[in-house]
């Protein structure tokens, strides 16, 4: 066996409080890389698992300390070297592709200028011999004009772009490992798709060892060799990657799998149920033994050890029995005729004309939200999914009355108007929507307690005071599974998951008849987030109440979406039951986005159809996704709104290419499938 | 309340703060029982003594006791200044918070004469007031009181504008609540400390301004006993009796300094970095 | 960028507009006018007849505000009521003696608190930090004038150094002003050392907890150059508009400093102004502090502009 790169011993750091006490992110962590490996680690929030890449490059965040152990590096030992030999293997021998290219680009350097300082440091190149590298990095990491590129700031350019551009940066200096911390996060699916193609085929190019952190399952089946599982600042499974996701040995690894929603399974994932112990407290046991369906007595007498188990290593020691199944739950929507809510040809536009441009006349821009029309019936789950900028939030608010309508209506079922703002309703309207948001933390007022959160709407739409309104807004913690104590409680004293929570009970103490969901899970861990989809369905069943679900992530809506809604630039691509949008025939937006999605399953590969371009705003005239549509039939595409094609059962595309009920395309145009990079 | 306090005192900085401002203030409330000598009084036979036994900080060119006169000598500037700087935190406090709520247009018209103000030097246009409306404390309170007010809305609307924007006051906006509930409930309870730290701050340089404009002959009238107008009228014979200027800086100095020392320990032990901020 | 230049000037030209109405409309407000207020209880028979006509107080008050503005931008502010003399006569010696003062001042100043604060952030909470904080502290809140009683007692009073008061005629050229200067340059400079040194620290710190500052270390920089090439300018950035305002401080406390020492400059011009009730010059001078000032926030706006490519080039 080869030498490995990368060796991490029995590491354990963390903080040290005032009184000597120690507080572990990670505890005896202990693993190790070959040359040219990919090892994918993977954890949720608070697992340690950035950190651990931080130190292998033998850097620790301010305030950390290293309690015991190694992090060696290629011969090295990371922290007992000295502080001039450590900075020079940094962004040579390896180098880190950050999670936020956005923000860890100095905004007042250009591109190249960064790029060159990198191989300054770390080559014997002079001026012009580093100005040609410069351009080569560029356009190995496949930026257009490199020219161009390395003359721009950050800031102008995108997302994808920046991280490109970090990447060049990484390869500065012949490294010999990479370390990448969720260098996808954050960036749309089709783009992560995208960088994800070319770091795989980059690795191989180079031969070189990537050491990839993620909390997504999908992307560390995509990329990795091996897989690490972390929890709670520890190892709890370690294996190659389609050992440890085909036949997950420790019920930590099971529970999070069954946790993520498929695109191809409709129904709620099983979900986990409890929070992780806290960063850097102290463990006498297992730490996954409260959340876990074999748990025995045994299991809190220890902290268990990792046992080799197959080409794998396991911390449990009942891994080799048989698990419980975790199955998904298959809703069973009640939707009723009636109809909840209409939105007709609507139009939203933030563009307010200023004075001067009032007084030249100039014309605007195209609207941000532009024939939007759908019906939502009563108990019925409308998922809109599109990627950033896709103006689905957009018609949220307008819905709720926080951004105005250019054109069109909103009606309710009854035909009451919602056209108006928030100002402009009445308060028996305004009770009758109501909305959850994204973020927990910034959607509840942190000086407010529980109860004095849920009672404000109680007093606001059923004028309920004192001991009533207590005992409703008790009655509502109940009913979202929360203990009545948390009344008296202030939101920074509860977990993200409890916080949603909260945010859902306030939106139900309306007792809505539609409520408005925006990306409510994204902020949550997976194992987290499947609870908060069953609770969210559960209300649905008892209240009867509609649901608007807007997410960008496909996996989720399929979940818990009766219709749905597919949008591209603020115009809808396609729109119809849910088993009918995702399958085909597609719409060539909602194939481009179908075919960027990553599951955990190493042996499915993302198609990459449409190239990974950003675009600010929606083209003036014809299809919204002329631009990168990789079906495009002509200039009609550029000129003409395209038409709506009903197949069956409400299933309707807007696009110019003929389809069929059965799935083929009759136009002339051959789908040109974009080679994966 | 007391929680806080705790964690004010527990910091060298923080005790001394707290110190300083809460002796000033005793001094200053009981004044009348402290000082031996009435501090107007004058006496032509105790003219310019160093100090001794009778008069520890000795006598100024009238022969007044300087030490009854600098124990009286912040009474009339804290009160000057305290309100001041009430009236300052009350006004910029609440139209701060209305318009970094409210946003949109009116908010930005109103921000640009803001600025406009901002960008004048106050202290001189409080002179060119002083030189129409005639100096002391009826002219000072209501300037001090605007201008510091000014700045006061500049920081708290700052603030303001990125708690409206958080989530939880959209959902009282979509809800359908009343600006005012918005204003008290969901804004105020998270601008508080800002408010709070930003009045102690105003306090000390309101107190810093109030005595140079004593000093300068604007603040304080002849005969009553104020730091900044005593050392204006001692300062001539400072290389013959220093005493007289000595001891009226060390008191003003140190409830500066006190006082702002308290602003940044409180400011500090509610989270917040006030540092950022000094000069707006 | 043209436009973004051309809106900042825009800014500027409203503020002094703005500024400028504001303190006519002041002294409008004033019980009486100029003339009575400045011979209060002569102001009766021909004096006062001669007072307003002189003033031009028969006219409308737009009349006069629009003559006011347009002499300023010329350089003729009016006739000073107690000196019986053209204000422009009187305060060009005036103006050069302060802006020499001021000037000084800021020059010394301005790069000695940026590199004092970008020291003191680099180090945060370390020895040098924390004395350097502190004495910031104490320059930032003790008065002027009792830094400069000190200042008096101790380097003209016991040492003899420097002279305790001007004592020269407003124009007397640099040379014989230059030891009476010395004094009264360290108390301002004192101050506006202090307030820029503390902004510039805490946005050092700021920076220097940003990702790229994380980044570049991780990218293998050394530490000196990650201060000079990632945290200085975008340091710079925020702390320039502070800057600018204490430039505000530099101003008043030219007031202040001007009257201790007895300096020759606008300052002690315009307290004496305010004695001696002469309301046109004390317009006139604030006038001019004021237009420095928005002159300098000006200055500051600009040099952002030219630091930060994210304000210079909005999208692409």
């Amino acid at each position: 066996m080869t030498e490995p790169l990368i060796k991490i011993e029995d590491l354990s750091l963390g903080f040290t409080a005032k009184d000597g006490r120690q507080a572990p992110i990670l505890r005896g962590l202990s693993l190790e890389l070959a040359p040219g490996e990919t090892l994918g680690i993977v954890g949720e929030s608070g697992s340690g698992k950035s950190t651990v890449a931080l130190a292998m490059m033998g850097y620790l965040k301010p305030g950390l300390s290293v309690f015991r152990g190694r992090a060696v590096f290629d011969g090295n030992d990371m922290f007992a070297l000295p502080e001039k030999e450590r900075t020079s293997l940094r962004g040579s021998s390896i180098a880190l592709i950050p999670q936020n290219a956005g923000q860890a680009l100095t905004p007042t350097l250009k591109i190249g200028q960064q790029i060159d300082e990198a191989l300054r440091l770390h080559t014997a190149l002079n001026a012009d011999e580093r100005k040609i590298k410069v351009l080569e990095l560029l356009n190995r990491v496949r930026l257009p004009s490199p020219e161009d590129i390395a003359e721009r700031y950050p800031h102008e350019l995108s997302g994808g772009q920046q991280q490109r551009a970090a990447v060049a940066m990484a390869l500065a200096g012949n490294a010999k490992a990479l370390l990448l911390d969720e260098p996808t996060t954050g960036l749309d699916v089709t783009t992560q798709a995208h960088i994800l193609e070319f770091l795989r085929s980059l690795a191989k190019e180079l031969g070189v060892a990537m050491i990839y952190v993620s909390h997504d399952l999908g992307v560390i089946a995509r990329v990795a060799d091996r897989v690490a599982v972390m929890y709670a600042g520890m190892l709890v499974e370690e294996g190659p990657t389609r050992d440890v996701l085909r036949a997950p040995n420790h019920p930590y690894t099971r529970g999070l799998l069954a946790s993520i929603p498929r695109l191809g399974e409709p129904g709620i994932p099983a979900s986990m149920p409890g929070v992780p112990p806290a960063v850097g407290s102290e463990l006498t046991a297992c730490a996954f033994a409260d959340r876990c369906p074999q748990v025995r007595p045994h299991c809190k007498d220890g902290v268990p050890v990792l046992e080799p188990r197959g080409e794998c290593q396991v911390r449990c020691p009942f891994a080799g029995e048989p698990a419980p199944d975790h199955l998904s739950t298959l809703r069973e929507p009640q939707v009723r005729e009636a109809r909840a809510l209409e939105l007709q040809d609507v139009a939203i536009s933030y563009h307010k004309p200023g004075f001067m441009n009032r007084w030249l006349k100039k014309p605007e821009p195209a609207p941000t939200v532009d024939r939007a029309g759908f019906v939502l019936k009563k108990g019925e789950t409308l998922g809109l999914v599109g990627e950033s900028g896709s103006g689905k939030s957009t018609i949220l608010r307008a819905i709720a009355g926080l951004a105005g309508t250019r054109k069109g209506s909103v009606t309710l079922g009854d035909g009451e108007s919602l056209n108006a703002p928030v100002a402009g309703r009445n308060r028996e309207t305004l009770r009758r929507v109501q909305m959850i948001f994204q973020n927990a933390d910034a959607s509840l007022n942190p000086r407010q307690s529980i109860g004095e959160i849920l009672m404000a709407p109680l007093k606001l739409y059923f004028g309920l005071k004192g001991a009533e309104a207590q005992a409703r807004a008790e009655a509502l913690l109940e009913a979202v599974r929360l203990p009545a104590r948390y009344m008296s409680h202030f939101p920074g004293q509860l977990s993200g998951g409890e916080k949603q929570r909260v945010g859902v009970a306030r939106a139900f103490a309306a007792n809505p008849e539609v409520t408005l969901c925006d990306e409510v899970t994204s902020a949550l861990d997976v194992s987290v987030q499947a609870a908060a989809l069953a609770l969210l369905t559960r209300l649905q069943r008892e209240n009867g109440s509609s649901y608007i679900f807007v997410s960008h992530d496909l996996a989720v809506v399929r979940a818990v979406s009766d219709r749905v809604a597919v949008l591209y630039q603020g115009r809808i691509c396609e729109s119809g039951p849910a088993e009918q949008v995702y399958a085909p025939p597609y719409h060539p937006y909602t194939q481009t986005l179908m075919g960027a999605v990553l599951e955990p399953d190493p042996d499915t590969a993302p198609t990459l159809l449409a190239n990974d371009m950003s675009e600010k705003a929606p083209p003036a005239t014809g299809c919204p996704f002329q631009r990168r549509c990789a079906k495009r039939i002509g200039s009609i595409c550029d000129t003409m709104v395209p038409p709506a094609q009903e197949l069956a059962d409400g299933h309707v595309i807007h696009c110019h290419i003929r389809m069929s009920a059965a799935g083929c395309q009759e136009a002339a145009a051959v789908p040109e499938l974009m080679p994966a990079e | 309340m007391l929680k806080l306090l705790a964690t004010i005192a527990s910091k060298p900085s923080g005790a001394l703060g707290l110190g300083l401002t809460l002796f000033h203030l005793a001094l200053a409330v009981l004044a009348p029982w402290i000082a031996p000598f009435d501090p107007t009084a004058q006496n032509a036979d105790a003219i310019l003594l160093a100090p001794n036994a009778t008069h520890l900080m000795g006598t100024d060119t009238l022969g007044r006791d300087v030490f009854s006169r600098v124990v009286h000598g912040g009474r009339l500037a804290i009160a000057v200044t305290f309100t001041a700087a009430v009236i300052a935190t009350l006004w910029g406090g609440f139209a701060g918070i209305f318009f970094g709520t409210v946003g949109g247009r009116v908010d930005e018209y109103s921000m640009r004469i803001v600025d406009a103000f901002l960008s004048m030097p106050w202290l001189l246009f409080l002179l060119l007031i002083i030189s129409i409306g005639g100096a002391g404390p009826l002219t000072i309170i209501p300037n001090l009181g605007f201008f510091y007010g000014v700045a006061v809305l500049r920081v708290v609307r700052g603030a303001a504008m990125q708690v409206s924007a958080r989530d939880f006051v959209t959902a009282a906006k979509a809800r359908g609540e009343a600006l005012w509930p918005i204003l008290t409930r969901e804004m105020f309870p998270n601008l508080s400390d800002i408010l709070l730290v930003e009045g102690a701050m105003r306090w000390s340089w309101m107190l810093l301004a109030f005595s140079s404009l004593s000093f300068l002959g604007f603040g304080a009238t002849p005969p009553t006993p104020d730091w900044g107008l005593m050392v204006a009228q001692e300062r001539g014979l400072l290389s013959t009796a220093p005493w007289g200027v000595f001891w009226p800086c060390v008191a003003l100095s140190s409830l500066i300094i006190g006082i702002n020392l308290l602003a940044d320990a409180v400011g500090k032990a509610l989270g917040l970095d006030r540092a950022t901020a000094v000069a707006v | 960028m043209p436009s973004l230049i051309l809106r900042r000037f825009g800014f500027a030209a409203f503020t002094i507009g703005f500024v400028s109405i504001v303190m006519f409309a002041a002294v409008e407000a004033l019980p009486g006018n100029v003339c009575t207020s400045f011979l209060q209880r002569f102001a009766q028979g021909p004096r006062l007849e001669r007072c307003i006509e002189q003033q031009g107080l028969d006219r409308s008050a737009l009349a006069r505000y629009g003559d006011w503005v347009a002499g300023a931008a010329q350089g003729d502010f009016g006739y000073s009521l107690k000196k019986r003399k053209p204000i422009n006569e009187l305060i060009w010696e005036r103006f050069r003696n302060t802006a020499l003062l001021g000037g000084l001042a800021a020059l010394l100043a301005i790069p000695f608190a940026i590199f004092l604060g970008i020291a003191a952030g680099v180090r945060r909470d370390r020895p040098l930090d924390l004395s350097l904080s502190g004495a910031a502290m104490l320059a930032m809140t003790v008065p002027e004038f009792v830094t400069a009683t000190a200042l008096i007692y101790v380097f003209a009073i016991s040492l003899q150094w420097f002279p305790a008061v001007t004592i020269v005629s407003p124009g007397a050229g640099f040379l014989q002003m230059l030891p009476n200067i010395v004094l009264p340059v360290i108390v301002l400079s004192a101050v506006l050392i202090a307030h820029i040194m503390r902004m510039m620290r805490a946005s050092v710190i700021d920076v220097m907890a940003s990702d790229y500052v994380q980044m570049a270390r991780l990218k293998g920089v050394p530490e000196r150059q990650i201060i000079w090439k990632h945290v200085v300018p975008n340091a710079m950035i925020p702390a320039l508009n502070v800057i600018a305002l204490t430039i505000a401080w530099l101003l008043a406390g030219v007031v202040v400093v001007e009257k201790v020492f007895n300096y020759p400059g606008l300052g002690t011009l315009m307290i004496q102004a305010i004695y001696d009730r002469d309301l046109p010059m004390v317009q006139a001078i604030a006038l001019i502090f004021s237009v420095i000032y928005v002159g300098v926030n000006l200055l500051a706006d600009l040099t952002a502009l030219a630091l930060d490519p994210r304000l210079r080039r909005k999208g692409h």
